[in-house]
């Protein structure tokens, strides 16, 4: 508790967004950002630098409740989707990575279980992995299969009263800590999730490295090599893309409040730079050229933030279509990586160091632009839903 | 064991905090509200003394409306209750009008042992623990870093300018703890989903049965006679060491009386 930020983020709300919260959505948002305060911001350049992410910040995510906390029983909070939200926005303040990590235990790995799963993979899964006693990760994306998921070449095959897993998966977020892989297969009666516990005969995960974004993030290649499955290794309840689907719309709609957070640090590092760095005899915070791109910055962070409370509220109405989450996801994401260039332009060479978040934030934007969902596809999203046509499939 | 915690809402720490021309008294509309740093330590000494010797935490807290989220984050802590103390007449109260209105609710709904911090960061008297424990007729174990609960008596342990203090009495009694305590838990999200089903009483000053002439602006016994803005800091001295630089800084602190 030793080193808690305002309570209130007020400097760059200028239009006081946040007053439209419930009293329950700040006291998750305070409750986020006094934990980022006290045990990511010390160490997440130094994270960063060495390109980990501590094992352990896991079941503290959890105690605080973060991990599957929009999802209802099995130990998970039961929080709305504003409140999650938030919870994502002021992780990614912190770092994308640490928002990732949660948004894939969450979204990706617990929600198939909690909406697919049948009551045995529930009881089994769902209350160590939202005390974080127990991580999940999401096999979708595969070397040669990104945007086009249904091209996938992973595939599992019946076997007496299993079945036979093989092939690999790629770009997996959490995949060499992983508990638990939900992985997406093909079967002769089209894709199935599969529930492959760490350790099954034949399933390696190895660590991506080189990586230039989300370092404070373990990202991996998974492969299996005929894994034998027992019958009830299946997720029951969903057949088809709209499974795996379901579950990227759920995770993308963490992105579009994360970003915003993302954002906002980058606004807040200029702006704090611009008041005390000093050229020709006054700050640089004095000059109208800076000025001009400190209020297009909140200009445009403020209408993000909009965006994000906008869609939180249609979620929470039940009412949120995909190609709405395409929109946000795709506008969000851009307008994030635009602050952080414009700020890393304010602090000049001190814009490239990991002594200030700038840097960090856009080099790890670079993959929000991209994952779940490149810009293009949901471009293409919103194409289809404004004219009718698919210009994709 | 009914453990009471008094809980005070108060400016947000972080935020430049004014006082009304008008009365003198404390801008709280303008600024956010967050629960005063030491009764946050107070909430957590008080489940601690809950969850190790079976009792229950109810959270007292006197102040305007908005001083329920300071209340919603308490219950979201882990207490079991609470009692809010709202009335428009207590606006201004000072110490001694506080003491009076907190000690009829502490009366009235009854305790084993009220726990909450030395001092308040906007006010910073330190008095309140004092007033209560002397209008309530229970003994005072203040500044307390470590309470310890053995059947009907309490020992406090605190650190003094001369040593460790080591003081035990009798419950029932009232503890101010400092921030060396314990650490304050997080409120979990489960324990926010859970807080909205916890009981929280409202209550005025009638249902309270305390004087309107005793309490508020009007009746208190001190006031503000004028104020001023703290003064910008001085540029501090710069001394160049130039072989000299310790005698210099030593001259400094002698001259300060820091030696």
């Amino acid at each position: 508790m030793a080193q808690r930020p305002p309570a209130t983020p007020a400097e760059s709300d200028l239009l006081r967004i946040d007053d439209q919260l419930s009293p329950d959505e700040r006291l998750v948002r305070d409750t986020v950002r006094a934990y980022t305060a006290e045990r990511v911001m010390p160490s997440i350049a130094d994270w960063f630098e060495a390109g980990i992410l501590p094992r352990e910040l896991v079941p503290e995510l959890g105690k605080l409740g973060l991990l599957g906390m929009h999802l209802t029983g099995y130990g998970c909070a039961g929080m709305g989707p504003v409140a999650y939200g938030v919870a994502c926005r002021e992780l990614e303040a912190a770092d994308s990575g640490v928002r990732s990590m949660v948004s894939v235990q969450g979204s990706l790995a617990m929600y198939p279980i909690w909406r697919y799963g049948s009551d045995a993979q529930k009881e089994e899964w769902l209350p160590r992995m939202a005390a974080g006693e127990a991580v999940g990760c999401f096999g979708l994306t595969e070397p040669d299969h990104g945007s086009d998921p249904a091209s996938m070449k992973t595939h599992a095959e019946p076997n007496g009263t299993g079945w036979v897993l093989s092939g690999s998966k790629m770009w997996i977020t959490n995949g060499t800590i992983a508990d638990i892989a939900v992985v997406w297969a093909r079967t002769p009666d089209g894709i199935r999730g599969f529930l492959v516990p760490r350790g099954a005969r034949g399933f390696t995960a190895r660590a991506i490295h080189k990586k230039m974004s989300l370092r404070a993030s373990v990202t991996a290649e998974l492969h299996f090599d005929s894994v034998k499955l027992p019958a009830d290794a299946m997720l029951p309840g969903v057949s088809g893309l709209k499974g795996p689907l379901s579950c990227l719309t759920e995770a993308r709609f963490g992105i579009i409040w994360g970003v915003t957070g993302a954002g906002r640090s980058c606004l807040e590092a200029a702006i704090a730079y611009s008041r005390t760095r000093e050229q020709f005899g006054q700050p640089i915070g004095g000059f109208q050229l800076t000025q001009s791109k400190l209020a297009w910055m909140a200009a445009d962070l403020q209408r993000a933030q909009l965006l994000a409370l906008h869609i939180g509220r249609l979620k929470e109405a039940g009412t949120l279509r995909p190609e709405q989450v395409s929109l946000a996801k795709m506008a969000n994401v851009r307008t994030a990586i635009d602050l952080a260039r414009q700020a890393r332009t304010i602090l000049g060479a001190n814009g490239i160091t990991l002594e200030y978040p700038v840097i960090r934030h856009a080099n790890n934007l670079e993959s929000v632009l991209t994952y779940e969902g490149t810009e293009e596809i949901h471009a293409l999203a919103v194409g289809q839903a404004l004219t009718g046509i698919s210009a994709y499939r | 064991m009914n453990i009471v915690v008094c809980v005070k809402q108060v400016p947000d720490t972080w935020a430049e905090r004014t006082l009304r021309p008008a009365d003198s008294c404390l801008d709280r509309a303008s600024v956010d509200g967050v629960i005063n740093e030491l009764d946050e330590y107070a909430i957590e000494e008080g489940l601690l003394q809950a969850e190790a010797h079976d009792g229950e935490v109810t959270i007292l807290s006197m102040g305007p409306q908005k001083a329920a989220e300071s209340i919603r984050k308490a219950l979201s802590m882990g207490a079991d209750k609470a009692v809010h103390l709202v009335d428009d007449g207590l606006a201004g109260s000072d110490a001694l009008g506080t003491s009076l209105a907190l000690s009829t609710v502490l009366a009235r709904i009854g305790f084993d042992l009220v726990i909450l911090g030395a001092e308040a960061t906007d006010a910073r008297m330190g008095v309140l623990p004092a007033m209560l424990a002397e209008r309530l007729r229970v003994p005072q174990l203040s500044l307390a870093r470590k309470v310890e609960i053995d059947g009907n008596t309490v020992t406090v342990h605190r650190l003094t300018e001369y040593g460790y203090d080591q003081v035990v009495a009798s419950l029932p009694a009232v503890v101010s703890v400092v921030e060396k305590i314990n650490e304050p838990r997080y409120p979990s999200f489960k324990g926010i989903m859970a807080a909205k089903k916890k009981p929280v009483e409202t209550l005025s000053l009638a249902d309270a049965g305390i004087d309107p002439a005793q309490v508020g602006l009007g009746a208190a016994a001190t006031e503000v006679l004028s104020f001023a803005k703290r003064p910008p800091r001085q540029a501090g001295t710069i001394v160049k060491d130039e072989g000299d630089g310790g005698s210099k800084a030593a001259e400094f602190l002698a001259a300060q009386k820091f030696i």
